[in-house]
């Protein structure tokens, strides 16, 4: 192996040793429970204040990449599932939106077929948003909210499993269509949801975002500034949290969403500074409260406009065979945690792409950690660390 | 800015042999960009008033197969008060000797969070990238052998003694 490969392994080597000499390498992870998953942080710690955070990932890479080259763009589906198991509908939706485009179908995808991705995708992301809400509670010592957000994500996981026939892992968006229609009764149930949440959601407020402790824990603490986080390439509830109205869905105006009314939640400093933790955990309380919103407008439409009808049949425009013309492609959208993209390289005989990348959100929002948690206590750390919400599986993929 | 003017704006800029091309076949048009070049296009094009791309959306490493024996780099990047997009690519070609990587400048000057995309890159395709802070590998244990994205990659029957099934 030429020498110059080996530089950077030996330099942070050395840079370890040196530290356990004279200050003290902390070692968080990866079976921490606070770092949600198995994420290892290596911390060169002077007393309590942490001077340098140096992550270590990996240990969840199930190499979605390689098997994306041996399988089929159908067949790949279930593995984009698996990269942010939170939100997985919002995965499959991505991929499959970056297939349909390439292969010119995305216009014939029937209406109801689009309003439906909508609403399980949102569903899908209000159970992350109450996954990321609840768990950060925990990291800093409220142990409530966990046990009430993950009461009523039950129901979400309950309705997806009537729709699609499993809890997280939900394979139920396909190129061309969706694997069934909804079950008949599940708008009706899905209303009920709905209105049974929304009183839970002031609750949670009164319990948690208004609380005076979770404030003190969370306001001026791991500030973002906006240039940094966009040239981290944050996304997602992390660059809204730092000030910028910056929505994929908004902007790119895909599926069905410029056909609905919600608002772009953006961080106001109301308690801190702007970007803060305390911002970046109230974008995520107030964009369950327009995914809501949202959901009620799915909703209508179902049930009315677009009414299920006996023979409207979801894989009507399933492609036989799915061989796009030889082109790369970047398909982007707003997943849960952020900018999920997808990069294809398709040579147009076949139905494997020579190449498939997948941008995940959380792998560049978590790479902006050593810059805000440079000299901050290591208690400030575990709050910085939640208030990001990353998905393991999704940044190791 | 158009993709016409972004080219005509670099070539006025750098000079015709910066760009080596335009892919205009597919649903998004990209730019070939001589490699030695790629931080000083990217630095124009995020400095540029008029282009403003500030936000790197992604970097892929590429290998193009066995036959072409070429090593790439895909660079996506967006302009958020522009709200507009661009592929950049480079790549050279290399005849895969691990001591002689294909190697590029890093653009990690310009774009922060191309750190940890260079570092997967290297780490799964192979390509060195010139000038990295901290150039190791990201996703794969430190010892690991070979570059499991290369097209010629064979499946390690070994790790570290330990027979894999």
């Amino acid at each position: 192996m030429n020498q110059k490969y080996e530089q950077a392994l030996n330099d942070y080597n050395k840079k370890i040793s040196s530290a356990a000499t004279e200050d003290m390498v902390l070692n968080m992870g990866p079976q921490h429970p606070s770092t949600h998953g198995v994420l290892r942080l290596e911390l060169i710690t002077d007393g309590e204040i942490v001077k340098e955070v140096i992550p270590h990932i990996g240990y969840l890479h199930r190499c979605f990449e390689k098997h994306a080259e041996s399988l089929t763009y159908q067949q790949t589906i279930p593995f984009t599932d698996r990269m942010d198991y939170l939100a997985s509908m919002n995965n499959s939706h991505a991929f499959v939106m970056g297939v349909e485009r390439m292969m010119g179908i995305d216009k014939d995808i029937p209406k109801r077929v689009e309003y439906i991705r909508v609403l399980v995708c949102e569903l899908n992301r209000i159970g992350s948003h109450l996954i990321a809400i609840g768990t950060y509670g925990i990291d800093i010592g409220a142990f409530t909210p966990f046990l009430w957000c993950f009461r009523d994500r039950e129901h979400i996981m309950g309705m997806l499993e009537w729709a699609s026939g499993s809890r997280m892992l939900y394979n139920y968006i396909w190129v061309g269509g969706l694997f069934y229609d909804l079950p008949v009764g599940f708008e009706e149930r899905c209303r009920e949801f709905v209105d049974y949440f929304k009183p839970k959601m002031t609750e949670l407020n009164q319990l948690l975002t208004d609380n005076q402790v979770f404030i003190n824990r969370t306001a001026n603490v791991g500030v973002l500034p906006l240039d940094v986080a966009i040239n981290y390439g944050c996304s997602g509830p992390m660059l809204r949290g730092s000030g910028l109205r910056w929505d994929l869905r908004r902007i790119d105006n895909y599926s069905a969403y410029p056909e609905l009314e919600f608002d772009v939640p953006v961080g106001k400093g109301e308690m801190g500074a702007v970007g803060d933790c305390w911002d970046r955990y109230k974008v995520r309380v107030d964009e369950i409260e327009q995914s809501l919103r949202m959901i009620e407008q799915c909703l209508d439409r179902l049930q009315k406009e677009l009414k299920r009808t006996p023979d409207f049949d979801p894989r009507a425009k399933l492609p036989r065979k799915t061989i796009p013309k030889a082109q790369d492609y970047y398909v982007r959208c707003e997943g849960a945690k952020g900018e999920l993209g997808f990069y294809f390289m398709a040579d147009g005989k076949s139905e494997i792409p020579t190449r498939v990348k997948a941008r995940a959100p959380s792998f560049s929002n978590l790479s902006v950690l050593p810059e805000i948690a440079r000299g901050v206590m290591i208690a400030d750390l575990i709050a910085i660390v939640g208030s990001i919400d990353f998905v393991l599986g999704e940044v190791d993929r | 800015m158009s993709f016409d003017e972004i080219t005509q704006l670099l070539t006025d800029k750098f000079g015709a042999d910066t760009i080596a091309g335009t892919e205009t076949g597919g649903l998004q048009p990209a730019l070939l960009i001589h490699p030695d070049h790629i931080t000083t296009v990217c630095l124009e094009l995020r400095n540029n008033p008029n282009t403003y791309f500030d936000f790197l959306s992604s970097l892929t490493g590429v290998d193009y197969g066995t036959e072409a024996n070429r090593f790439g780099v895909v660079y996506h990047l967006a302009s958020i008060p522009y709200q507009t997009q661009l592929t950049l690519k480079i790549s050279k070609e290399n005849n895969r000797d691990l001591n002689e990587l294909p190697a590029f400048p890093s653009i990690t000057s310009v774009y922060r969070s191309a750190d940890w995309h260079e570092r997967e890159a290297y780490d799964l395709t192979g390509i060195f990238f010139e000038g990295h802070p901290d150039l190791r590998r990201i996703l794969l244990p430190d010892d690991w052998e070979g570059f499991p994205l290369r097209k010629d990659y064979k499946t390690a029957e070994f790790y570290k003694g330990i027979k894999i099934d």
